[in-house]
This record gives structure tokens, C-alpha cells and sequence, in this order.
């Protein structure tokens, strides 16, 4: 009896497995030609990009939902957005710009003058929440004479004006949707805001109505896929169509050898660095600091840490830039010279520093190799890991309790960090402070650009860090996709012009 | 039993209450600040200052403590520091994953445990006995994620039948979002119908050498009966306290199966909560979790009174 009893539950258990299957099959997922899939390992907090730093808001919103009057496009070059042109005064202190016609906001608005002088303002006001407040510093007044043209008065001339105007930070926006577009985005861009799954995905559909040419894609979607192998396997399994960022470079082997994807393997903004911190009196001796850039080997943690993906920089600044030059050879790898210049510092006994290591991979899996390296002329290195909340307040901000950390700067051009005398890694150098003063009043692109050389030459030569690599950006995408980024001169994911083949 | 439910009732509150204090005076220690966070590195003290005072961080602890409570006892959660949305729709929303996830593999997990541990109990010491356990065994040493990327291998990459995770939602039909849900349920099912199929064996076993078993078989009560009426009853109370505790750690536990499947659930929620340090929200789904713990606790209890309604559990 029992025995039959038994066989029934199973026989019940199997069936319920059964029909578990059948619904599995039936659950497919269907793909249509016009609509386009991107996976990112990171989700925006909420999609308005003036009232947040993170990148994903950027990733998601610009250019593809919002744009600035200027827009910077994948070469890094400074395009006309909702500005058609513009034009300098001869002290650079005024910029006129003439403001496109027939355009409107996702909600039926029509986008004015008045509008980018609501944007500004609102990003320049006391209670602003913008967190790229210094953008906008260099502005004194702006002004809409008529619906068509825009002055804007500068405090002083400022060579970078159009390139900052072109960050998501300074996206135009509508009086009346302003505030709702942390959950309910109202941009210009071609595609517009259609849902949002928190923790799932956003998606995005064409706008009928934009002014320029109509992307070939009729919806985007954005989805949020934090766990590295759950990102190979949403690419595997077709979920998403592109993945720009993909978060374990060692997984794009099994993709270069399959014809169904293309790796995207870029360049971006991130200067990744060995942070000392100035602040500390042991790293006001530049012996000290030169004997630690002497000491780390750097293209050993591209390749132990970054699967090789990943170039070696000598100075704060991305190879790139047509302004770069090549300063590796500085403080070449030579373990010898650092222990020559640790003794001749005083240090000769050997010493013991802690180093904060934010979450990403390049900060914890190079921490440990520059802790092996450092161990090497007698420098014990204690690691503590920190989450990124825990960095920003006790590293970045607060008491900048550490001695080394390993972040990357990924804001686009961003050398000026290295004149702000609360910045947290501490630097202070009179001659580096001047040429930063002369670039900004330079506009003639060959005397910016020997400024620039000059500035990283300072930098390299000061160690005013340990510039270890630029950030690679290591992706993938279906064969059939084109019109997308390779390079990221700025974080964003134009899907303006993809379109499948 | 009025008393009993009084009693129970009372010693909910006061969990809840010590609970809420635990995760504020815990958050309060973490380190960070949540508007740093949000504006980031370039961000100018100003601008800190106005998001702080908009988050309502300038408050004192006491301040936003009383805030808090207070708000949660007009059922008004308040709204999330990173998502700016009202943290009520979004609990309500993770439910919407979590809670029939936890169901379905809560079912899943009972329908396979209950047979075979009293096919195994039936059968001690035969070979389907040692069958029952060596399968037991196996789906306890096998993590639940590691299942779980197995199942996206073969369903997801290599047959392409299902996506790989994602939550298209309830709106897209309940075909479409039940199929989403069925492989991490049946990850999730795997280790809990394990530790369940062994539990039902033992309290099976347990039972059929009690002497009531015997009597009852010495009456002339068929095998059926005897299983029925006396062993099942009896051996249902520590299963369903098992019970309690699996169904309770399905919602609040599924975090790393949650992950691999990336699915918006309310796990993730709290993970990614705590990293942005988005206090709001963490407080709210901590005291939430607290809330179902103690609500399964006490239905078992009430389950498990019902079931044997002798003094002893009444106490």
C-alpha cells in the first residue's frame, strides 16, 4: 500500500516537472530587427545626469534622450548639438550661440532660449545639486535675446567652454519637467523615455517628432546586469545585443573565437593611479615618491590585473589626446634605483603603509601585485578594502586617512585636478598651478597643446602620483551591430547612429 | 488560544522594535555619506550641503529616528535617497519577483521532499532509501548559484529556450514572467527539498517507532491509515518549523541566486541599498524582513497549535 502511495506522489512531482518544462519553452525570447538590447554591469541611481555623478545616468541618457548645446562625439571632438553654431568674441569672454529650430521636448514643449538660460542658472543656483557644479564656474551671466540666440558672458576666458557644454552634466532642460526628471526624463534627444524596472532595466523608444535624423533603432533597452558571469551569459544567450563594459576582461577569449560577436576593445578617460598621499609628511619627499614609481613594474598589473587589456601612462594624462606625450620612461621599472633612493631618503630600514582599496578590479587585483612589487625594496604594504562609500568619506573626503590607494580618474581631460589644494591626494606645485593658469588663457590649439605637454612633464617628473595605466574599455557586441562606440571619450553610449546590418 | 495569540502578539512588537534600533544605530555607525555618493569626486560642498539638507541628513539621529518611526506608523515609508522613488513602490515592486520566486520554489521544494522522504522512511536501509539520501546528499553539497549557472548553460545558451535572467514583469503576461521565474526557483528548490527530504525521513522514522504506530498496526490499521492518520500528523511539526524557517530564508536570502539571474528582487535591493548607502531604503526592507520572519515564525506556531493542540506548545 504504501509502496503504491508513494509512487503516486512521485508520479504527481515528475508530472509538475512536466508542465514546469513545457512553460520553460514557451517563454522564448523574440527578437525584433529595430529594437536594440545594451547591458551594463552598473545601474543609474535615477536618470536626471544634472543631479548625480554616476556614469550610468550618463550611459543611458546621453545623447540618446538628452542633449546640451554641444555634444562631444566618439573621437572626443566638440559637435554642434542643440546649438547649430556659435560665435567667440575677440576677448573669448562672450560666446553667442544660435539655437536650432523646430525643436521640442519629449512632452510636447518647444524648446527656447529661455529654456537653456533655465538650465544654466539652475545649475549655477546656491541650492544646485549638480555634481559637476565647476563646469558652469566659469560663467558670468547668461542671457536669451531672442527664442533663437543665446549669450553667454564669461569671468574670464576659458579655452575648454565649448567642450564642458558638451558634458551630460550641462544637458538642456524644460522648466515645467525639470524636477520629475530624476524618474520621469523630458529631454530632446531621439529616443524618449518610455519605463523604468528598478533593479531590471530602462527602456527608451524613437521620438517621432526629433529634429535631426531618425535613429534607425526603435527602442533601446538598458539593462543592469551587475554579476560578470551573468553578463557572459546574457551576451551568450542573445539577451543583449552589446555590452560595452563588459566587468571580467578574461572572459572576452570565448568571444573573439565566436563569429556571432565582435569584442570592442577601446580606449577611455580613466587615468588609473597609485595614489600617495601628499598629505603625509614621508610623501613630501619626492626621493620618496620617485623611489615608489621607480619600484612598481606597470605593464606587470595590466597584464596580472587586466588580463593585459590596458596601456601604461607616465603622467596623468589618456594616449589618446592628440596633446600626449609619451612620459613612461620617467620612472621606468627599476627596483635598484628605488632602493638607492629609499636609503637616500632616509628609509633605507624598510617601511610599513596601508593601502584603501576601492571595489573594481583594477584597484583590488593591482593593489595585491603593487604590494608584492613594493615588498621588494622593503616597503610592507598592509591592504585594507574598502566599499566605494567607505573611500569617498574616509579617502576622498574627511580625515584622507590612507597612505596609497589604486582609483582611476575617469572624468574626461582632467589634469586640473592637480591645482586643487583640497584635493585629496594633496599635490602643491607653484609651477604646475601656473601652466594650468596660461592653458586656460590660451585658445590656439598648438599653444594649448605644448602647454599640455608641459603640465604632464611637471607631473612626471614631480611623481606627483604612480600613473600606472589607461583604463581599457573591454566590450562586446553582435557581428551584425554597427554605428556604436569603440572608444569612450566621454561615459556615455550613443546609440544615435547603430543600426543593424 | 486567545490568550496565546495576545501573548505571541505582543512578543512580535517588541522584536520589531528592538529590530528598528538594531539596523538605525547600525546604519548610523556605517561609514559614508549618501550624498557624496550620489554627486561624487567633483562635486562642490554646496552642492553636498543642498543634496544633504534635501535628504534630510542634517537632521540629529534622534531626529530622523523618531522621523522614521513615526512615518512607518502612518504607513508612510518615505522615499529613496538614490531612486527617488517612494520606497513603498519599490518594495512592492521586488515583492512582485520575491515573493512568488520564494513561493514557487517553496512549493517546488515541498512537492519533491514530501514523497521521497516518506518513500525513503518506508524503505530504510534499501536500496531506494539510499538512493533518496545519496540524491539529498548531492543537492546539499551543490551550492544553489552554481546550479543555477548550470541550468542558464544548458537552458539559456545552449537550447535557447528561456533568457538567461532578467524579469520581463507581471505586465508582460503570466506566462512570460513565471517562465523567468522558473529557473532560479528550481536553483533556489534544490538545497531546501534536500535538507527538507531528510528532515521528513527522520521525523517519518521517528514516528513509525513510536508505540502509538504500533498499536495502531496491532489493531489491524492498514500501512495507509497508519501513515495518514498518525505518522503524518506527527511528524509534521518539526517539518513545518523547517518549513518556517526555508520559506523565510527564500525571501530574504535568494541575494546570490537573485544575482546570477539578475533578477530585480528584493535581495538585490538591499544589497545595492546598503552600497549606495541608501538608509531609507535599507531600514524599511530590513524592518519589512524582520516583520515576515516574525509573521512565519508565529504562523507555524499557530500551524504547529492547531495540528497538536496539547499544552506544551501553548506555553
Amino acid at each position: 500500500m504504501i509502496k503504491k502511495n508513494a509512487g503516486r506522489w512521485l508520479c504527481a512531482a515528475w508530472a509538475t516537472g512536466a508542465v514546469l518544462t513545457v512553460m520553460l519553452g514557451a517563454a522564448g525570447p523574440t527578437l525584433a530587427k529595430d529594437a536594440l538590447n545594451i547591458g551594463m554591469g552598473l545601474e543609474p541611481p535615477h536618470l536626471d545626469p544634472t543631479a548625480g555623478a554616476a556614469a550610468a545616468i550618463d550611459e543611458v541618457v546621453y545623447a540618446n534622450l538628452f542633449e546640451g548645446l554641444t555634444r562631444i562625439d566618439e573621437t572626443g571632438t566638440v559637435r554642434p548639438g542643440l546649438a547649430s553654431g556659435w560665435e567667440i568674441s575677440a576677448d573669448r569672454k562672450t560666446y553667442t550661440f544660435t539655437l536650432r529650430d523646430g525643436v521640442s521636448f519629449h512632452d510636447g514643449a518647444s524648446f527656447e532660449a529661455s529654456d537653456v538660460k533655465y538650465s544654466f542658472e539652475r545649475a549655477m543656483a546656491e541650492d544646485s545639486t549638480n555634481a559637476q557644479k565647476g563646469l558652469f564656474e566659469a560663467i558670468d551671466s547668461v542671457s536669451a535675446p531672442d527664442d533663437g540666440t543665446v549669450v553667454i558672458a564669461l569671468k574670464r576666458p576659458e579655452g575648454n567652454f565649448l567642450w564642458n557644454m558638451g558634458w551630460g552634466d550641462a544637458i538642456i532642460v524644460d522648466p515645467a519637467s525639470a524636477d520629475g526628471n530624476k524618474t520621469n526624463p523630458i529631454g530632446t534627444g531621439p529616443f524618449k523615455f518610455e519605463r523604468r524596472v528598478e533593479g531590471d532595466r530602462v527602456q527608451l523608444t524613437r521620438n517621432a517628432d526629433y529634429w535631426g535624423a531618425a535613429p534607425a533603432m526603435a527602442s533601446l533597452t538598458f539593462k543592469f546586469i551587475p554579476d560578470s558571469s551573468a553578463q557572459v551569459a546574457a551576451v551568450l544567450a542573445g539577451d543583449v545585443d552589446i555590452f560595452p563594459n563588459m566587468g571580467a576582461p578574461e572572459t572576452l577569449g570565448q568571444f573573439e573565437a565566436d563569429p556571432r560577436f565582435n569584442v570592442i576593445i577601446g580606449t577611455t578617460e580613466g587615468e588609473t593611479l597609485l595614489v600617495m598621499n601628499q598629505r603625509r609628511e614621508l610623501f613630501q619627499d619626492k626621493r620618496v615618491r620617485q623611489a615608489i614609481s621607480h619600484a612598481v613594474d606597470k605593464q606587470a598589473i595590466v597584464d596580472g590585473a587586466m588580463f593585459g587589456y590596458g596601456t601604461p601612462i607616465g603622467s596623468h594624462f589618456a594616449p589618446h589626446n592628440a596633446a600626449y606625450v609619451d612620459l613612461t620612461g620617467v620612472a621606468a621599472h627599476d627596483p635598484e634605483k628605488a632602493k638607492q633612493l629609499l636609503a637616500d631618503a632616509g628609509h633605507g630600514e624598510g617601511l610599513k603603509l596601508v593601502m584603501k582599496l576601492p571595489p573594481p578590479r583594477y584597484a583590488r587585483g593591482g593593489g595585491e601585485i603593487i604590494a608584492a612589487q613594493l615588498r621588494a625594496v622593503g616597503i610592507e604594504v598592509e591592504i585594507v578594502n574598502v566599499e566605494w562609500a567607505q573611500w569617498l568619506s574616509d579617502v576622498f573626503k574627511g580625515n584622507h586617512d590612507f597612505d596609497f590607494t589604486i582609483v582611476s580618474h575617469t572624468e574626461p581631460l582632467d589634469i586640473g585636478i592637480y591645482t586643487r589644494k583640497e584635493y585629496y591626494f594633496g599635490y602643491d606645485s607653484a609651477e604646475f598651478d601656473a601652466v594650468m593658469d596660461e592653458i586656460k588663457e590660451t585658445a590656439d590649439p598648438e599653444g594649448r597643446t605644448a602647454l599640455y605637454g608641459k603640465a604632464q612633464q611637471i607631473l612626471a617628473d614631480d611623481a606627483a602620483n604612480v600613473f600606472l595605466f589607461q583604463l581599457a574599455k573591454t566590450g562586446v557586441k553582435s557581428s551584425k551591430l554597427s554605428g556604436t562606440w569603440e572608444n569612450a571619450p566621454i561615459q556615455a553610449n550613443d546609440m544615435t547612429g547603430a543600426s543593424w546590418q | 488560544m486567545l490568550g496565546f495569540l495576545a501573548h505571541r502578539a505582543l512578543g512580535m512588537l517588541g522584536a520589531l522594535f528592538v529590530a528598528s534600533l538594531v539596523v538605525f544605530i547600525v546604519l548610523d555607525i556605517l561609514p559614508g555619506d549618501p550624498a557624496l555618493l550620489m554627486l561624487g569626486i567633483d562635486a562642490t560642498p554646496e552642492a553636498l550641503a543642498a543634496l544633504r539638507a534635501e535628504m534630510g541628513l542634517d537632521l540629529s539621529a534622534i531626529e530622523r529616528y523618531l522621523g522614521w518611526i513615526g512615518g512607518v506608523l502612518r504607513a508612510d515609508f518615505g522615499t529613496s535617497l538614490t531612486y527617488d522613488v517612494p520606497v513603498i513602490t519599490l518594495i512592492q515592486d521586488r515583492l512582485s519577483v520575491t515573493l512568488p520566486l520564494a513561493i514557487m520554489s517553496f512549493i517546488l521544494a515541498v512537492v519533491i521532499s514530501l514523497p521521497l522522504g516518506l518513500f525513503a522512511a518506508t524503505r530504510q536501509n534499501r536500496p531506494g532509501d539510499y538512493m533518496t539520501m545519496g540524491f539529498s546528499q548531492i543537492g546539499l553539497a551543490i551550492p544553489n548559484f552554481w546550479f543555477g549557472i548550470l541550468l542558464i548553460l544548458v537552458f539559456a545558451i545552449q537550447l535557447q529556450w528561456v533568457s538567461a535572467g532578467g524579469f520581463p514583469g507581471w505586465e508582460e503576461g503570466w506566462l512570460a514572467a513565471l517562465g523567468a521565474l522558473m529557473l532560479p526557483s528550481i536553483a533556489l528548490a534544490m538545497s531546501e527539498a534536500a535538507i527538507l527530504t531528510r528532515m521528513v525521513r527522520a521525523s517519518a522514522l521517528d514516528c513509525y517507532r513510536e508505540d502509538y504506530v504500533r498499536t495502531a498496526r496491532a489493531k489491524g490499521l492498514g500501512e495507509r491509515a497508519v501513515l495518514w492518520r498518525h505518522v503524518l500528523r506527527n511528524m509534521m511539526i518539526p517539518v513545518l518549523t523547517l518549513m518556517g524557517l526555508q520559506f523565510a530564508f527564500l525571501v530574504a536570502g535568494a541575494v546570490i541566486v537573485e544575482n546570477v539571474f539578475y533578477l530585480p528582487g528584493l535581495g538585490r535591493l538591499l544589497l545595492q541599498a546598503i552600497f549606495q548607502r541608501d538608509l531609507v531604503v535599507v531600514q524599511n526592507v530590513i524592518l519589512l524582513l524582520a516583520a515576515l520572519v516574525v509573521l512565519v515564525n508565529f504562523t507555524v506556531d499557530v500551524l504547529a497549535a492547531w495540528i497538536d493542540p496539547r499544552p506544551k506548545v501553548l506555553r
